[in-house]
């Protein structure tokens, strides 16, 4: 059994009065992609935002129970928060390139966190660029606007913008839900690679999506964790009626 | 219409004021009131009001914007604050002269000076430069700040590095507004800065606008036809201003959006 990355006990978040997540129970294994499907409105972004804090920029935003990454406890009042996405990095539904050239995306978080010397930027900005295979894509025009790159290239941008922070975690909200089938490859075959060296999870509305990429998968519905298994089971056989019919198509 | 009129302007004052403009005519200090001479006086104490208004108006204007932006939510403080602003705006510019005669010249003792006279254009011109600023803020989209505390911004980085270069076009524009109106602004000026002729030497001289010139020599009908060659050169200062501006703005979108 590999050792757990994440756990999240009894965990509740609440919009105002809303209340958007129910006591979750789950466990994040180290080095492995969680896959985490559901309807639109199920609480599958709230909780990965829950877990960089992300949550906390939205008013009235409240949570209970514990969060704990590697073993510290997220909402604690002495984690530093900047600290803390640095560590799980996140990647976002539609490609948001900040306007500035790629090597300025790319190094951004590096940037913000104090580094100044200007090789190791360099190094860290081609390191990143090569782990999402854009590298050979994007090297003769580092300097040139990041807004200039088709769609599957800024995604991949984002999520090399996002290697570029060394996490330890890399969250996905629906990150190809804006693409055509074959940056949605490319993609996928990146996170497959990506696995290697980190723990990796993957919101996503594609069902499918979760079964090609995902070690293991979490069904959200309403704010409830419904089931959570290694993905050919959940696929093959869920415990659940409700899982068995979301994945069936038959509502979501 | 609009722009019928505006040619109509242009035109009408550019053929009176053409023929009297020369190099000399910029160079020059104005002799006998501004019979003879030229006007090169008054566009140095032009261009001083102007930009040490502008000093001292944009880092509060911008300032302020950030803060009913970024900083507070919407509440009755920040309804009081925007309505403020307002208010200040639709006060008549001779108000603001007599209220910068009073305070800045009279009870402070700065004297017509080009300071009392800038302190009171940043008054007037701050309503405008809160409102362009707040509103290119909060054109930048909600996104961008996301990213940015996502890849470990603090908020103090997203605003300085993320959401103020975002809204600088719009920025900007605001203060081109905000210099165009300062380099016309006449009834206040002549209240708080004086109509001194002669070249201003640091901020506690009194000076001499090209609008308060061209209002003194057609006023008193010292010389009609240096006065439209003032007025041609404030209108060509002020296209200018726009077109340089644009340029510059162009060019940087160009760059990066």
């Amino acid at each position: 059994m590999p050792s757990v990355a994440i756990r999240a006990q009894d965990f509740s978040h609440y919009f105002g009065t809303k209340q958007t997540l129910k006591k979750i129970n789950l466990d994040v294994a180290e080095n492995k992609i969680l896959g985490i499907i559901g309807p639109a409105g199920s609480g599958k972004s709230t909780f990965l935002r829950a877990l960089n804090r992300l949550n906390d920029l939205v008013p009235d935003s409240r949570v209970e129970g514990t969060l704990l990454v590697e073993g510290v406890d997220v909402y604690s009042a002495d984690t530093s928060v900047a600290e803390l996405r640095r560590r799980l990095g996140m990647v976002f539904a539609i490609p948001v390139p900040l306007p500035r050239s790629i090597y300025e995306n790319v190094a951004f978080g590096a940037r913000m966190a104090g580094l100044k010397d200007k090789s190791a930027l360099t190094e860290i900005v081609i390191d990143s660029l090569k782990k999402t295979a854009l590298w050979e894509e994007v090297s003769d025009r580092l300097h040139s606007s990041a807004l200039k790159l088709s769609g599957g290239q800024q995604q991949r941008l984002c999520i090399a913008r996002t290697l570029a922070l060394k996490p330890r975690f890399i969250l996905l909200d629906e990150p190809t839900s804006g693409l055509d089938p074959i940056s949605t490859m490319k993609i996928e075959e990146t996170l497959r690679q990506l696995k290697k060296d980190y723990t990796i999870i993957l919101v996503t509305n594609n069902t499918k999506q979760a079964a090609r990429v995902a070690d293991r998968t979490a069904f959200f519905l309403n704010g409830d964790l419904i089931e959570v298994d290694e993905t050919v089971r959940v696929f093959s056989a869920p415990s659940d009626q409700r899982t068995n019919d979301y994945i069936s198509g038959r509502f979501g | 219409m609009t722009i019928a009129v505006l040619f109509f302007i242009i035109f009408f004052i550019l053929k009176k004021g053409l023929p009297v403009l020369s190099f000399k005519f910029l160079t020059t200090n104005p002799g006998e009131m501004g019979k003879t001479g030229g006007i090169f006086s008054t566009i140095i104490g032009t261009i001083a009001l102007t930009v040490t208004a502008v000093l001292i108006a944009a880092p509060l204007g911008i300032g302020s914007a950030i803060y009913l932006t970024e900083y507070t939510r919407e509440n009755w403080v920040t309804r009081v604050i925007r309505f403020g602003a307002e208010c200040l705006a639709g006060i008549p510019s001779i108000i603001f002269g007599l209220f910068g005669f009073i305070l800045f010249v009279t009870k402070l003792k700065f004297g017509w000076s080009i300071l009392s006279g800038s302190l009171t254009l940043a008054f007037m011109i701050l309503p405008t430069l809160i409102r362009t600023s707040e509103e290119a803020i909060r054109a930048v989209p909600y996104v961008y700040r996301e990213v940015s505390y996502s890849l470990g911004s603090t908020k103090w980085q997203t605003v300085t590095k993320v959401v103020l270069p975002s809204a600088m076009p719009g920025i900007v524009t605001g203060i081109i507004l905000s210099v165009g109106r300062s380099i016309g602004e006449t009834a206040s000026v002549i209240f708080t800065a004086g109509s001194a002729l002669r070249l201003p030497t640091s901020i506690f001289s009194s000076s001499r606008t090209m609008s308060v010139h061209f209002y003194i020599l057609a006023r008193e009908g010292i010389s009609m036809s240096n006065a439209y060659g003032t007025a041609a050169i404030l209108i060509l200062a002020i296209l200018a201003v726009n077109l340089v501006t644009y340029a510059i703005m162009h060019r940087f979108m160009r760059k990066y959006c």
